[in-house]
């Protein structure tokens, strides 16, 4: 390491450490942004004191989830060096690596879509594991089509020593592989836990080559499914890692079994919904791509807890709170589509924030299929600064108006709820992210759970 | 029975474009009005008889070229809708579309449906945040409230009047002047949000032009509104702190 580099790093450790003992918060991101400014180039050297590589990791949806995934198959052989949500742009990755714990060999980063071309570039990644791209935060990351081409760029220019994990299901993702040959490709492959339909949200239904629509053989989420172009210009790619038999078991889980080069090994994950499905596959890959065996990886996925706001489950006065954090049509219809077999008779509340890290244009709220999504709720409280837009989305779903309330507090929401419950009943908090930031900070302050920046360490 | 076409829906509603359909359709239903809603695919062809109000969205650039050859095929049916006394909304994408073309970054032109004198023009930064625009109609000022997101700067031929006057926000060129475009019952705007939501006049009146071309009355019952009216209040109260 140069001696500038390393002095960088000293005195960017020190910022963090200063504005934490100032109570300033965690510091996510302050040291990254002092040490790239002292050290501009700094990064790959930063990066390459993990001897054993890094992965990177992106998505729209379940980068975090993927991500925690991994570490925790990969943290039982070693230690784990690992960013979080809040921290996914270029300076909390460049913090996090100052930060690394001593012991560290491996790196695994969550990368914002926007910030991964230049991410990758600084860190020369041993493994790249993208999911997918949906519509999300337009006036933040720009079309969809954007983002893809940015990608598109990124994976012309990565170098073969790179292992890329890709995400079959979506077509603008499997798309990416083509002329590549170290790739890993997963998906799910049961047309039994396919949608009848299309969700109205469907983002990249257009062929990647041809512009004309796909057929779709199976959908399982948003445009993510066993597509093909009618015309013959693009079918989704022989899946390297596949789930199958897939079946669901509420908010238990879901079992499933996974075909990879290595075997069949039946699977249970501790997660609901067909997304998670997605993600523990993108981090069995992603494991499989570092060498560990997939029955390995399955085995230890076992014990995996919720990351912050992934149906976290925590206990208030003897009524069970399950957090889910939402910011996105197709990540809503998703978890609104898990928790329906347990709604009737549970309590929800929805929190609706609009700063940049919600998305500052809150009009997504229209792509969720609500309509009689929260039909058999015993109550729905509607809260965050943007409550009044939530109701007014739920009047159109054809919810009474003497049913939606509406505080703007969180916390004040979710005390309401948790009154209206009955010892032993769920109350389902749907909160976008600061909402749920400042809820998580709030039930923290009262014992309840642990600081955020705490738990991404 | 009254109905309302939305114009190629899989490719024409990035910002939640449905949002509007929905709300025309809800409030014509909670008013006991018979409602249709009747999309129009890609490959069917518009039938004036069979359309009371006609929207059109906004897609990704890549999927409004895909469209655009489509839609111009459509003008001449459009245009007798229109003569016809249908009302038509377009946002954002379809507003553009409205125009004479469409010019991106690079120079090339993608043309456009040419109902209204207008033409657009990439700018080099998207002009994005939440908006405030004061709108004359049907007698009255009413605060048009929404978000706008667009890289295109368009301008206004000169008979053609714009939709309001910018209080907080860029508007059609970014001068935080005009907002959107008028000619009679064709609506075009920048505003999404989607639009009909937090502005309930705008969608009744859209309502009662579409009731007056079936034949219906054109006065409609009031609807309890006070949920869109907060929504109203935070937005302009974002849009405020946003200008500070």
């Amino acid at each position: 390491m140069t001696a500038r580099t390393a002095a960088a790093g000293r005195f960017a450790r020190l910022a963090g450490t200063l504005s934490r003992s100032a109570g300033r918060g965690g510091g996510t991101t302050l040291p990254g942004r002092v040490f790239l400014t002292l050290a501009p180039t700094g990064l790959a050297e930063l990066a390459s004191a993990l001897s054993d590589g890094v992965t990177v990791v992106s998505a729209t949806n379940g980068k975090t989830t993927t991500s925690a995934m991994l570490s925790h198959i990969l943290g039982a052989d070693r230690e784990i060096c690992r960013n979080g949500a809040g921290a996914n742009l270029m300076s909390g990755v460049v913090t996090t690596l100052l930060q690394r714990p001593p012991a560290a060999t491996m790196g695994v980063l969550e990368v914002d879509e926007a910030a991964l071309p230049a991410v990758v570039t600084g860190v020369a990644p041993r493994v790249v594991a993208l999911g997918n791209l949906f519509r999300d935060q337009l006036d933040r990351h720009g079309e969809l089509e954007m983002v893809a081409d940015r990608w598109r760029t990124l994976v012309a220019g990565l170098s073969e020593q790179t292992t890329l994990v890709l995400g079959a299901d979506d077509p603008v993702i499997d798309a990416l592989g083509a002329d590549r040959a170290s790739v890993i490709r997963y998906g799910i492959d049961d047309p039994g836990v396919s949608l009848t339909e299309r969700d109205e949200a469907a983002d990249s239904t257009a062929c990647v080559r041809c512009g004309c629509a796909y057929a779709y053989d199976a959908v399982y989420l948003g445009h993510l499914g066993d597509y093909h172009c009618p015309t013959g210009d693009h079918t989704r790619g022989t899946l390297d890692i596949a789930a199958r038999h897939v079946r669901p078991l509420g908010l238990a889980g879901t079992a499933f079994r996974v075909d990879a080069p290595d075997g069949a090994t039946e699977a249970t994950l501790p997660l609901p919904g067909l997304y998670n499905v997605e993600n523990a596959l993108a981090a069995i890959a992603s494991a499989y791509a570092l060498g560990v065996p997939t029955a390995t990886a399955i085995a230890r996925l076992a014990t995996f807890r919720a990351a912050f706001g992934r149906f976290e489950r925590i206990a208030i006065e003897g009524r069970e709170v399950v957090l889910i954090l939402f910011k996105n049509p197709t990540g809503a219809n998703e978890a609104l589509r898990a928790i329906a077999p347990d709604l009737p008779g549970a309590h929800v509340v929805l929190a609706l924030n609009d700063q940049i890290a919600d998305g500052r244009d809150v009009s997504w709220i229209w792509d969720i299929d609500l309509e009689g999504a929260l039909d058999a709720a015993a109550s729905i409280v509607c809260s965050g600064r943007r409550a009044a837009d939530l109701a007014v989305r739920l009047r159109y779903a054809d919810v009474p108006l003497d049913r939606i309330d509406r505080l703007r507090e969180t916390d004040v929401a979710l005390d309401r709820a948790v009154a209206d419950a009955a010892p032993g009943e769920r109350v389902y908090v749907l909160a976008t992210y600061t909402a749920m930031l400042d809820l998580h900070r709030q039930l923290a302050d009262r014992g309840l759970t642990e600081p955020f920046w705490e738990e991404r360490r | 029975m009254l109905r309302i076409v939305p114009v190629y829906p899989e490719l024409l509603s990035i910002y939640a474009d449905r949002g509007n359909v929905r709300v025309l359709a809800q409030r014509a239903r909670w008013r006991g009005i018979d409602v249709e809603v009747t999309p129009l695919a890609l490959g069917e062809d518009l039938d004036p008889a069979r359309a009371d109000a006609i929207l059109i969205g906004g897609g990704q650039d890549r999927d409004q070229a895909l469209v655009a050859d489509a839609l111009i095929a459509q003008t001449p049916a459009l245009r007798s809708a229109i003569a016809d006394g249908v009302p038509l909304l377009a946002v954002c994408g379809g507003f553009q579309l409205l125009g004479h073309r469409y010019v991106d970054q690079s120079g090339a032109e993608t043309p456009g449906t040419g109902l209204v004198d207008l033409e657009t023009v990439a700018g080099r930064h998207r002009l994005i945040g939440n908006v405030v625009v004061d709108v004359a109609l049907g007698g009255a000022t009413h605060q048009m409230v929404g978000f706008e997101n667009h890289a295109g700067r368009t301008t206004l031929g000169s008979d053609v009047k714009a939709l309001g006057r910018v209080r907080v926000g860029r508007g059609n060129n970014g001068d935080g002047f005009a907002e959107g475009c008028r000619v009679d019952r064709v609506i075009g705007t920048y505003v999404h949000g989607p639009l009909l939501p937090k502005n309930p006049w705008l969608a009744d009146q859209i309502l009662a032009w579409a009731c007056e071309h079936r034949g219906l009355s054109a006065v409609l019952d009031p609807l309890d509104d006070r949920l869109e009216m907060a929504a109203v209040t935070t937005a302009i109260e974002v849009a405020r702190a946003q200008q500070r």
